[in-house]
């Protein structure tokens, strides 16, 4: 986290009140591409929650993480439908392409069902991908 | 010169849609990004005076704009996939600009909420009680029943107010209408929205979207914005979900907006009673709340009751997805089979092999087989065969696809995503994976480190057999179904079930 004082930045945006728990820390996620110890701790005194409340709230959603990951990170569907299209067959190209330099998130459902394997970076969507685009997508990151 | 229409549908975006308007532009085009018609495998497609081209890429443009172009399908309106529809909740898919509030008024928008609102609340409620229109998130509970039920609720001091909360965690696999609705025709949401709020008396609103949506997120919020005016004093608030998948059953929804973990509550409390902060509260899919502007319009209620069989009435925007050649968005009145909708329509497999399986309702869904493509698109029809209509997504797998690996897979998904809350979902998938993993494996012989040891007194020393395990997998399921406290764990034995009882052979010997 780069300061206390951006952090008091975001928040001052919220009411003071535990509905603003999930914006804030979408807010934070982005802003610090993590929620840290020291994250939780000034949220938690300024929605006037413990600790451990907040915490619970981080550590239940998997948009949320402990620690920055500072790669850049594919967002692959490896849902029914794309597994119905044939995702499986290309993960193993794509995390030999992206070794320990990109990582390759699982994700279930970019709502592109019909055009599956599907793949996210950022808010870039990519569909009808085969192993070389995707291979291709990784080295390009 | 005439204008060129492309989607900026999320599907089409992610087929390339952007660079391609840019070509037409840089060729002296004028471009209008519209909403998609919903034939996903020709996107991007490409409207010139109602002629389609599709799957159109930049190197096509200089073809189309001569005419010559291969890509070339005709009419698209004429186009079978499209004729043969019945589209009320998407009528306006393909026609209109997404956040065009002209496009909206000229095809009919807020004339329904100026309606509703010259009715008194009963009478909209009636109207939408006699359409009976049923949930289109899964559960198919009336629509009118549950408004009744928030209309009629009383107010206290820890309750004082009335929320309208629409369900946009379209977190199934298979399924992408309501993204398509809220990208392509956001204002009829908010409409259906604002006319729930007049029925019930609410005067805030929140719509629950998942993250994975960037795009339906960002036209919501600007079509709020847009239409605030027409929906006041009726306010409306977007919400972004954070990656959890049980978030879409609509106790855990509520939870989160309420900043807390997306943890199931008991019922009861119903939500149309004590719902979002303890207060009376209609939770409802973002399909159920968008056919209300045409259930509103004048005799809107009447033909969308006349439409479907038994007590599935009014259409259904089915998705067909997965290995299906022509998949996409088909809206038709209930009662149509899987055979029509996966041969006629969908044009079978994308692999042009053999269908094997086709799972109905995502990832609680079971599978069926070919054998029973005759059923008929009905909630109670389904239901009937061990399956579920769901959000109304259709997955098509061919004959390379493992069932034996797809059971596994949703008790997989099932722990990976359980809230943790009742034991028979949160322990009861574990255990699941660990049971077919036994069974594909053609059983255990003995005890295995743990279970010899000697303080394991209750630990079974001898193998099991293929039936033992199997008979430990149908009493697994049928605890999870009838002890979970939501679909999730309730659910998630029918795919593993109807795997097993139609493709045995998948589960090793």
């Amino acid at each position: 986290m780069s300061g206390a004082a951006s952090l008091d930045a975001i928040l001052a945006d919220f009411a003071p009140e535990q509905a603003s728990l999930l914006p804030i820390l979408h807010e934070v996620q982005a802003a610090f591409g993590c929620v840290d110890a020291a994250a939780e701790a000034g949220i938690a005194r300024y929605l006037n929650l413990s600790r451990a409340e907040v915490h619970g709230v981080v550590s239940f959603y998997h948009d949320f993480t402990p620690m920055a990951d500072p790669r850049p990170c594919v967002q692959l569907c490896r849902a029914e439908a794309c597994q119905a299209r044939g995702v499986d067959a290309l993960v193993a190209a794509a995390e030999a392409a992206a070794g320990s330099r990109v990582r390759i998130k699982t994700v279930y459902c970019l709502g592109l069902c019909s055009a599956g394997p599907a793949a996210r970076v950022g808010d870039t969507l990519y569909a009808r991908l085969d192993e070389a685009a995707l291979v291709d997508l990784v080295n390009k990151l | 010169m005439s204008t060129v229409r492309i989607s900026d549908d999320a599907l089409a975006l992610a087929c390339g849609a952007d660079a391609l308007a840019a070509a037409f532009e840089a060729a002296g085009c004028t471009v209008e990004r519209v909403s998609s018609w919903g034939m996903h495998w020709l996107e991007p497609l490409v409207e010139i005076d109602g002629h389609g081209f599709g799957p159109a890429g930049v190197d096509d443009v200089a073809a189309i704009l001569a005419g010559t172009s291969d890509k070339a399908i005709g009419r698209i309106a004429d186009h079978p996939f499209i004729a043969g529809q019945q589209r009320l909740t998407f009528a306006r898919a393909g026609k209109t600009r997404p956040l065009s509030l002209e496009d909206y008024a000229v095809t009919g928008g807020w004339a329904s909420l100026a309606r509703a609102r010259a009715m008194t609340p009963g009478d909209v409620l009636a109207q939408v009680l006699q359409s009976g229109l049923r949930g289109r998130g899964g559960a198919g509970f009336p629509a009118g029943i549950k408004w009744q039920t928030v209309a009629n609720a009383p107010l206290g001091p820890t309750h004082p107010c009335k929320y309208v909360v629409c369900n946009a965690d379209e977190g199934d696999s298979g399924t992408f209408a309501d993204r398509m609705l809220m990208e392509g025709d956001p204002f009829q949401l908010i409409e259906g929205m604002a006319i729930a709020a007049h029925a019930v008396g609410a005067d805030q609103g929140y719509i629950y979207v998942r993250s994975e949506y960037p795009h339906a997120i960002a036209k919501l919020r600007a079509a709020i914005a847009l239409a605030a005016e027409q929906i006041a004093p009726f306010r409306l608030e977007v919400r972004v979900g954070a990656g959890a998948y049980v978030c879409g059953e609509e106790t855990s929804l509520l939870n989160s907006i309420e900043g807390k973990r997306g943890e199931v509550r008991a019922k009861p409390p119903l939500p149309a009673l004590e719902g979002l902060f303890g207060c009376p509260t209609v939770v409802n899919n973002v399909l159920t709340l968008a056919a209300i502007p045409h259930i509103l319009s004048e005799g809107g209620a009447s033909l969308y009751a006349r439409l479907g069989i038994d007590r599935s009435k009014g259409t259904m925007p089915i998705q067909l997805a997965g290995n299906i050649r022509r998949g996409g968005l088909y809206e038709t009145a209930f009662g149509i089979t899987l055979r029509a909708l996966i041969h006629d329509i969908g044009g079978g497999t994308a692999s042009a092999r053999p269908v094997k399986a086709v799972q109905v309702g995502g990832p609680l869904g079971a599978y069926i087989p070919p054998s029973q493509f005759d059923l008929p698109f009905d909630y109670e029809a389904y239901a009937r065969a061990d399956a579920l209509i769901g959000h109304g997504g259709i997955t098509v797998f061919d004959d390379s696809a493992d069932m034996g690996a797809m059971a596994r897979f949703a008790f997989a998904f099932c722990a990976a995503e359980s809230c943790g809350k009742c034991t028979p979902c949160r322990i009861g998938s574990t255990r699941g994976v660990e049971v077919i993993d036994r069974i594909r494996a053609g059983g255990k012989a003995g005890a295995d480190a743990v279970e010899a040891l000697p303080q394991m007194h209750n630990a079974r020393k001898a193998g099991r057999s293929r039936e033992e395990d199997l008979a430990l997998l149908a009493d697994l399921a049928e605890t999870m179904q009838s002890a979970s406290l939501c679909a999730l764990g309730g659910f998630t034995p029918y795919p593993v079930m109807s795997a097993l009882k139609h493709w045995p052979e998948d589960f090793g010997q």
